[in-house]
């Protein structure tokens, strides 16, 4: 009777962590669903939207200009921020706010990326902290799963005038 | 003949069962608790790679400690490179978010550590790449906290957290 209690009590400890490893392992590396919070990335994102995001792309350093990724917050390791790539290292990034008469620019370090929420006037991002390490980027959003409505692959970036072209 | 393929097709189905149980079990586990890995270079000279190039250590380096970002001054911690992503560096942590510290050729002679930060610096100044060129790192950067050195056998050791005397950190907010 205790051997049996023993040896199911075993197998579903042995299970439990088979599938809690498999877990961790697709959504290390393959990716996962989240919910996303926040008014940052308004329009593209609306708060409490549920998306899907790979990491694939992360592990193999294939993350575009464009792209919406998922962070971790430079001042906060535990919390996570969701932004727009405006600029890869080597490139030219405005470092001012639109509404600023004078646009400053300064190019994003090697090893770095610059972001920013599409919904510029509520958002902290790149312009309040900085230039962001690669290594902090976690993911990459692709597509949109809630509300069915608007399913599908997201919209491209509503600040285009953000992106410098040389 | 029918008997030989029964064999190799339950030959094959337990070959894959062990495969999808060890696979991820494996890592699971280098990623979240433990892995160990050989140290490259000479900035953490004397504590690692005392003897140069010919003979460089290999260190336990423990994901489980670090699993809520809790380090002390001293520990040494293996980190996302902030320049090149694809590399990861061994530093000692010299101090931790809110100290202030005086640096040795950063752009500022004094730096307060901003929040969700470290410094870290290899012991040997000069010849290493840390916290003096590229500023305070990010904590979300942290990858694992080296806790022994496990080769070559003669070097054995549990590593201690040691802050040089000359690099304490000017003041810090729990004083």
């Amino acid at each position: 009777m205790l051997r049996d209690v023993m040896r199911k009590t075993l197998r579903i400890l042995g299970y439990s962590i088979q599938y809690g490893c498999i877990a961790h392992c697709a959504f290390e590396y393959l990716g996962g669903i989240v919910v996303c919070s926040g008014p940052s990335m308004e329009p593209t994102i609306q708060n409490s939207d549920v998306v899907f995001s790979e990491n694939l792309s992360c592990h193999l350093y294939s993350i575009r200009k464009g792209d919406i990724v998922i962070a971790k917050s430079p001042n906060d390791p535990k919390s996570n921020i969701c932004k727009r790539v405006i600029g890869l290292e080597g490139d030219k990034v405005y470092t001012s706010s639109p509404s600023d008469f004078i646009r400053h620019s300064s190019y994003v370090p090697k090893g770095h990326v610059w972001l920013e929420g599409d919904n510029l006037r509520n958002s902290t991002d790149s312009r309040c902290y900085g230039p962001v390490p690669y290594g902090l980027i976690t993911g990459r959003i692709c597509f949109k799963i809630w509300p069915l409505t608007e399913f599908g692959f997201l919209r491209a970036s509503p600040n285009g005038h953000r992106f410098c072209d040389d | 003949m029918a008997q030989a393929q029964g064999f190799g097709r339950r030959y094959i189905k337990a070959f894959f069962k062990g495969f999808f149980v060890a696979v991820p079990v494996t890592v699971t586990f280098l990623d979240r608790v433990a892995c160990i890995a050989r140290v490259e270079g000479t900035s953490m000279q004397p504590s690692l790679n005392p003897g140069g190039r010919q003979a460089s250590d290999v260190v336990l380096l423990n994901h489980w400690s670090i699993r809520n970002y809790e380090v002390q001054r001293g520990d040494i911690v293996s980190l996302v490179s902030p320049k090149n992503p694809e590399q990861k560096i061994i530093k000692r942590v010299i101090a931790l978010e809110g100290d202030i510290i005086k640096t040795i050729g950063y752009k500022k002679r004094y730096v307060k550590v901003p929040h969700g930060h470290l410094w870290v610096e290899g012991d040997h100044h000069g010849h290493s790449f840390d916290s003096n060129a590229f500023g305070p790192v990010s904590l979300g950067l942290l990858h694992a906290h080296a806790t022994h050195i496990l080769w070559p056998p003669r070097r054995w050791q549990k590593l201690q957290p040691t802050v040089p005397p000359e690099r304490k950190p000017l003041q810090n907010d729990q004083e």
